[in-house]
């Protein structure tokens, strides 16, 4: 009867754990209590630094059971699919570290932010086109209770590529591919590309292919953030430290043509703290790379490429951080509200940015002209000398134009094909990556992260086949190049 | 207007079986005893009220007929009944170009546009209101290239997710003649806004933004208020 009486909430409640309980409590405000009992010993007694109960919210948990190392755009998306495929809810703890909480060198925050299909490889026109709808329903995909939707400030305006006589023939080929993976792409002769957009010079271009949908440009400080608040509602620690250091464990094995491979496991990942000595080892069965430009000092850390040269042990991580100009210019005169990216023959790229006639573009380098990456210094000669004469050739009307701002970022650029690297490493059997995308790895980033997080649920590529991004190529030496020209 | 004749004589000649009235014969009436028919007939009609009623259905039968064939010569929006539920007889008028399609309040979203303009009909769309949608937003707009062709009024006031962006992409629409871009929230500068799809519309008017709002009227100027009578 008197069971009756309480109030059925009361009855359960004790045995509920509530939020605040994580770390092993049985009162809702843990941590001001146990600041409070520190307290009074300090006053009981004063002169010995009281450690009985030392304080570790920032170290990372001790056990997880994938690490992520690298907390961009890439690192995220893979946590957020984790979480999302699990079958089982919190049946698996994520662990993501990033080195630098303000983002102030990753690439995803520097990025330009577009987001096109115009692709050679029917895999990354499929990764694209995915990427499009989950940015459309980002506030289906992304949405946190209590937080205002997001706002990705998209741009569907399109990708213009011209391409000049001898690249003609394979932009039609490239084209016909879109079409047939479902991107809607035209092709444009330049009469059209004069009738449609004015302000082009058309000299020098025998073709061009317009994105009509599904194609633009974004901020990519909106999805970041986003991903970052989504992926900590589902429970998906952070800590910000850099990992120093892998302890791992090897195995000798036979294949069957009786050759011996040393297979590696990684049991334990060393994270240290900023401005300090002090590291937790991280026991984990899973570690995924997506360091952006710094894969590749992971990569080494767990001994990839420490071998003879020409064998899989030997062959490294071939992603090396590449520096990037981004110029902003304010031309009065310039092209309208319908200007597409538009992507030179020369290499040359602009966009329009906002609606008071200010612009951004680029250019990349070639091999000889490539700057130097330890620093993301911008170079304004090269915008003088190597990128305004070419945009001026195309767009007459920039001619005059002012200079206002602007900033470098990395691509992770990945010098054996400029395509990425998804899936595991062969023989150090629980490292996946997801990084080495060159440029476009912000717009390919969900359909990425889907990839992995189906690899590491389910043990293969279940949406998208992403076979031909295994790492295997760098060793068997088969290139999947993109033949367009970005 | 042999048809009714025909069916006359038919339905006379099957009469004369059950009725036995004068002989209408079963033979065919050749042409030149037409008027004499028509004599017969109205003598009929004058003398039975059966006679009469016949021929006034049969004549509403083809009346009822030649105006199917004429029913969209005047413009004919199709409306849902109280219920929002449309006729069946809709289902009949598939070849019938569609000209205007009013969407407004409608929920219609990005998937929904991907009927409005694959249908083969729409080829001919000339207005398309989609006013105050609740989920038209920028990635819709960029849906609405295919109408490049034929569209020439394109309303898009209220709708609460629009933004200049999107307004962007209405540049494939050079068809267009009139824009309503009224009482969109999401539009950080409606006037500059305004100047900008004009200028990438040269040939549409675009309504919606006054360039003056925002502008305070001088002491001396009245507000041209012709909505309320008492205002001397």
């Amino acid at each position: 009867m008197i069971r009756r009486v309480l109030p059925h909430g009361l009855g359960r409640g004790l045995l509920i754990r509530r939020p605040g309980t994580r770390r092993g409590g049985f009162s809702l405000d843990w941590d001001g209590k146990v600041s409070e009992i520190k307290k009074k010993i300090k006053s009981i007694l004063p002169g010995t630094s009281c450690d009985l109960l030392p304080d570790t919210s920032h170290l990372p948990p001790e056990h997880s059971d994938v690490v992520i190392v690298g907390g961009g755009v890439l690192g995220l998306s893979v946590a957020y699919w984790l979480k999302k495929l699990e079958s089982r809810r919190g049946g698996i703890r994520v662990l993501v570290v990033e080195r630098d909480h303000t983002y102030s060198q990753a690439s995803t925050g520097l990025s330009v932010g577009g987001i096109c299909q115009q692709f050679s490889l029917p895999e990354n026109i499929q990764l694209s086109l995915f990427s499009a709808s989950f940015l459309r329903n980002i506030n289906e995909y992304l949405a946190v209770t209590n937080a205002p939707p997001l706002d990705l400030q998209f741009n569907p305006s399109g990708y213009l590529l011209l391409a000049s006589e001898k690249d003609a023939a394979a932009m039609e080929s490239n084209v016909k591919v879109q079409k047939q993976e479902g991107a809607k792409v035209c092709l444009m002769s330049p009469d059209q590309l004069r009738n449609k957009f004015p302000w082009i010079n058309t000299e020098g271009v025998a073709l061009a292919s317009y994105g009509m949908e599904n194609e633009g440009w974004f901020d990519p400080w909106c999805l970041l953030q986003g991903l970052r608040q989504k992926v900590e509602s589902m429970g998906v620690f952070f800590c910000q430290g850099e990992v120093t250091r892998f302890v791992s464990s090897s195995q000798r094995m036979l294949t069957t043509d009786d050759e011996m491979v040393i297979l590696k496991r990684i049991h334990e990942v060393h994270v240290k703290m900023d401005h300090s000595l002090e590291y937790q080892p991280v026991e984990c069965a899973i570690v995924i790379n997506a360091a952006g430009a710094w894969s590749a000092q992971i990569a080494a850390l767990a001994g990839i490429g420490k071998g003879p040269p020409g064998t899989l042990q030997g062959t490294k991580l071939p992603v090396e951080p590449r520096k990037r100009d981004v110029y902003v210019w304010h031309c009065p005169q310039g092209p309208g509200l319908e200007t597409p990216l538009v992507a030179d023959t020369s290499g040359a790229y602009f966009r329009r940015e906002g609606l008071g006639s200010n612009y951004l573009g680029g250019r990349s380098p070639t091999e000889e002209e490539e700057p130097d990456p330890t620093n993301l210094e911008v170079d304004h000669d090269f915008f003088q000398e190597k990128v305004w004469p070419h945009l001026a050739l195309r767009v007459p009307a920039f001619e005059t134009l002012k200079v206002q701002t602007a900033w470098a970022g990395y691509y992770d650029y990945n010098t054996f094909d400029q395509n990425g690297v998804v899936g595991p490493h062969p023989l150090v059997v629980n490292m996946y990556f997801a990084t080495g995308f060159s440029g476009h790895g912000l717009q390919q980033a969900p359909g990425v992260g889907r990839a992995v997080a189906e690899m590491i649920l389910q043990g293969s590529f279940q949406t998208i086949d992403l076979s031909s991004f295994l790492f295997n190529r760098f060793y068997l030496g088969e290139k999947t190049q993109e033949n367009t020209t970005m | 207007m042999a048809a009714p004749w025909l069916s006359l004589r038919l339905v006379a000649r099957m009469w004369n079986g059950t009725r036995g009235i004068h002989r209408l014969g079963g033979a065919v009436v050749p042409e030149g005893n037409q008027k004499k028919e028509r004599t017969m007939l109205q003598f009929l009609t004058n003398h039975f009220y059966d006679v009469e009623a016949l021929r006034g259905y049969l004549l509403q039968r083809e009346m009822s007929k030649v105006h199917m064939k004429n029913r969209f010569r005047d413009k004919e929006w199709i409306r849902p009944d109280k219920y929002g539920h449309f006729s069946p007889e809709f289902w009949n008028f598939q070849e019938v170009p569609v000209e205007a399609v009013d969407a407004s309040d409608c929920e219609i979203n990005y998937e929904g546009l991907d009927n409005l303009r694959e249908c083969v009909l729409l080829k001919e769309l000339q207005s398309l209101l989609l006013q105050r949608c609740p989920h038209v937003d920028d990635w819709c707009l960029s849906r609405l290239y295919p109408l490049a062709d034929s569209l020439q009024e394109l309303s898009l006031a209220g709708c609460p997710r629009v933004s200049e962006r999107g307004l962007a992409c209405l540049h494939h629409l050079q068809n267009l003649r009139r824009l309503d871009i009224s009482d969109l929230p999401a539009v950080s500068n409606p006037g500059l806004t305004q100047i900008l799809v004009e200028e990438m519309l040269p040939n549409c008017k675009v309504v919606g933004v006054d360039w003056a709002e925002g502008l305070k009227l001088g002491p001396e100027e009245q507000p041209q208020d012709t909505a309320s009578p008492v205002l001397a």
